[in-house]
């Protein structure tokens, strides 16, 4: 079983990301799950999503989760957010910032001695996709960082998950997609 | 005619969407909705659809749920397929009118997205409303997961319309836990599910002008009693054989197995938890994780609340030592609903089972593995002692001090 933590802001795509990697996941006969916290959120309020992804029949509906990665896509929920919250010895940590890896470490100390990447998707979305989405970007990072799948097969899968958008969008994701991959640290 | 709706094979939906393609495939010809959380997105999906072609038929626009119940009585008596989805507080004020449609022998089918009813408000899912609608009529069926949710819903219309049956149905699945968790969903072709559930065929209908009837008369108390018992009857005596035959139609066609009483780990099972929706499943994985050391634990899950399997529910659980039923909704006065039922099914079958509740999940608070584990150390205890180690009805999942009675 393959945990993952989503801590985004509402808006941000976390749910659409979340939803995004099971396609994939279940294009390869994997099952999955992918849901969300919600409460009575409103738009910019602090949120979860959350992955599971087994080779078996997934039965656990428990929200309680201790994830193997935890995916931050918006930049100020390391500082406002739990991000470490529930997590396990050998959690690994891909988060959204423009500061590089010992920057960040050093600006949140409950992060050192973890397995931390960086990648600013915020800054990749806005310069690919032209708004800050930065959920597709994350998932390329997510593939270089735990070579879930080979970047090429994840984006030929993720083109079906996004093909009702129009084209121009379409290729700006798929760029988004590999500069994280080739950016991530 | 309407569009052909592309689908692959193995679709991720979440219960919501799953729910709106049964409703798609089942070509409607009515639905009429007030939308409510968390079972919003399966009238907004419907009325997508319709908007783009996918299907012909009415979306109406109510101005309440009591008001949506009401125009799917009139258009379901008129003669045609009908459709709605509710809620929580909607399904409240829906409830007069819900006695209406069963009453009237209305085949109705209404989707519910157990949530729980405040106040305080709250938008997540327990199963409160479901137990609030368990005396009105209507045939009860219980999902999982969002698998279940489409299956059901064929499951539902089928039974429903059929003319030995003619009663309501409600097809419940959990509040976010199951209508917002996107999951596998194998499909079936548009053709093909529909082609499962039938063509609808009118009765009594109130616009065949050549053939006047009355719906909703009334009777007092020269009638209303035999009226009652009739719809009881059909209840009771029609619609168990006719899901059972359903559910075989159903694996003929796609291999997936549903029963009556869903029951897992059971065959030689010492301990037991009987529950409803995604608990069932949790509580599958835990019995797996205790039959690996050796603990025999089983589940029963509930399928069909209403009619309520009484007998079939006694013969699953006639081997267990000890059993916990769990509610999912506050009692306020009294044992949990299932733990009553299962009271009922048991007592004077000659098993001396201990018998054990446990208040859990209200207003979507996370049921654990680490809490089901808990209640089967509780079993194993009861089970050993052959009598219960705790108070009869305990609070699991709560904070505070620990909360129990009886």
């Amino acid at each position: 079983m393959l945990e993952i933590r989503w801590h985004s802001r509402a808006g941000q795509g976390a749910v659409t990301g979340a939803k995004g990697l099971a396609e994939v996941v279940a294009s390869t006969g994997k099952d999955v799950q992918a849901f969300a916290f919600y409460g009575s959120a409103k738009r910019g309020a602090a949120m979860m999503a959350f992955n599971r992804v087994d080779d078996k029949v997934i039965l656990n509906h428990e929200k309680f989760m201790q994830p193997d990665y935890v995916l931050v896509i918006d930049p100020a929920l390391v500082y406002a957010a739990d991000i470490t919250m529930n997590e396990k010895e050998n959690t690994v940590y891909i988060i959204t910032t423009h500061l590089s890896t010992q920057e960040l470490i050093a600006s949140q100390p409950k992060l050192s001695g973890k397995k931390v990447f960086t990648v600013d998707c915020i800054k990749i979305s806005q310069e690919t996709i032209g708004k800050a989405i930065p959920n597709t970007p994350m998932l390329g990072a997510l593939m270089k960082v735990s070579g879930m799948y080979d970047i090429e097969f994840f984006k030929e899968n993720m083109l079906k998950v996004l093909k009702k958008l129009p084209q121009k969008i379409i290729d700006a994701n798929m760029i988004a997609i590999q500069r994280a991959y080739d950016e991530v640290k | 005619m309407a569009e052909l709706f592309e689908l692959h094979d193995i679709e991720v939906w979440d219960g919501n969407m799953a729910a709106s393609h049964a409703l798609r495939q089942a070509q409607v010809d009515v639905v009429a909705a007030y939308p409510i959380t968390p079972s919003t997105p399966i009238v907004e999906n419907y009325a997508n659809f319709m908007a783009n072609g996918y299907v012909d038929g009415e979306f109406v626009m109510a101005e309440s749920e009591h008001g949506a119940m009401s125009c799917c009585i009139g258009a379901s008596a008129a003669g045609g397929r009908v459709a709605t989805a509710t809620s929580s507080q909607g399904f409240a004020l829906m409830l007069e009118t819900l006695y209406s449609a069963s009453g009237m022998r209305l085949p109705i089918v209404l989707n519910v997205v157990n949530r729980a009813i405040g106040a305080p408000l709250n938008v997540n899912g327990d199963h409160s409303d479901m137990y609030m609608g368990r005396d009105s009529g209507w045939i009860q069926i219980d999902c999982y997961n969002p698998q279940d949710a489409y299956d059901m819903n064929l499951v539902a219309f089928r039974v429903s319309e059929d003319h030995d049956i003619r009663l309501p149905a409600m097809v419940h699945q959990d509040g976010f836990m199951t209508s917002h968790t996107a999951q596998r969903v194998k499909t079936l072709a548009d053709d093909v599910a529909y082609k499962f559930i039938g063509e609808f065929k009118p009765m009594n209908d109130m616009l065949d002008l050549d053939h006047p009837v009355t719906h909703g008369a009334q009777t007092e108390e020269d009638w209303h009693f035999e009226h009652k018992a009739r719809q009881h009857h059909a209840l009771m005596s029609a619609v168990l054989p006719k899901i059972q035959e359903a559910f075989d139609a159903l694996k003929a066609l796609t291999g997936r197995q549903y029963n009556i009483v869903e029951s897992y780990n059971m065959d030689d099972a010492d301990i037991a938890i009987v529950c409803m929706g995604t608990s069932v499943e949790t509580a599958e994985e835990v019995s797996n994780e205790l039959r690996a050391q050796g603990i025999k634990a089983g589940v029963v899950g509930i399928r069909i609340f209403r009619p309520f399997p009484l007998e079939q529910i006694a013969d699953v659980l006639k081997g267990c030592k000890a059993i916990a039923a769990l509610d999912r909704s506050s009692p306020n006065g009294t044992v949990g609903a299932l733990f009553n039922e299962l009271a009922g099914a048991l007592f004077n079958t000659g098993t001396h089972a201990v018998l054990t509740n446990y208040i859990y999940g209200l207003g979507g608070r996370d049921l654990t593995k680490s809490s089901l584990h808990s209640i089967y150390r509780d079993l194993q205890a009861n089970a050993e002692a052959g009598c219960p180690t705790t108070s009869l009805q305990q609070f699991t999942g709560l904070r505070g001090p620990k909360l129990s009675f009886f």
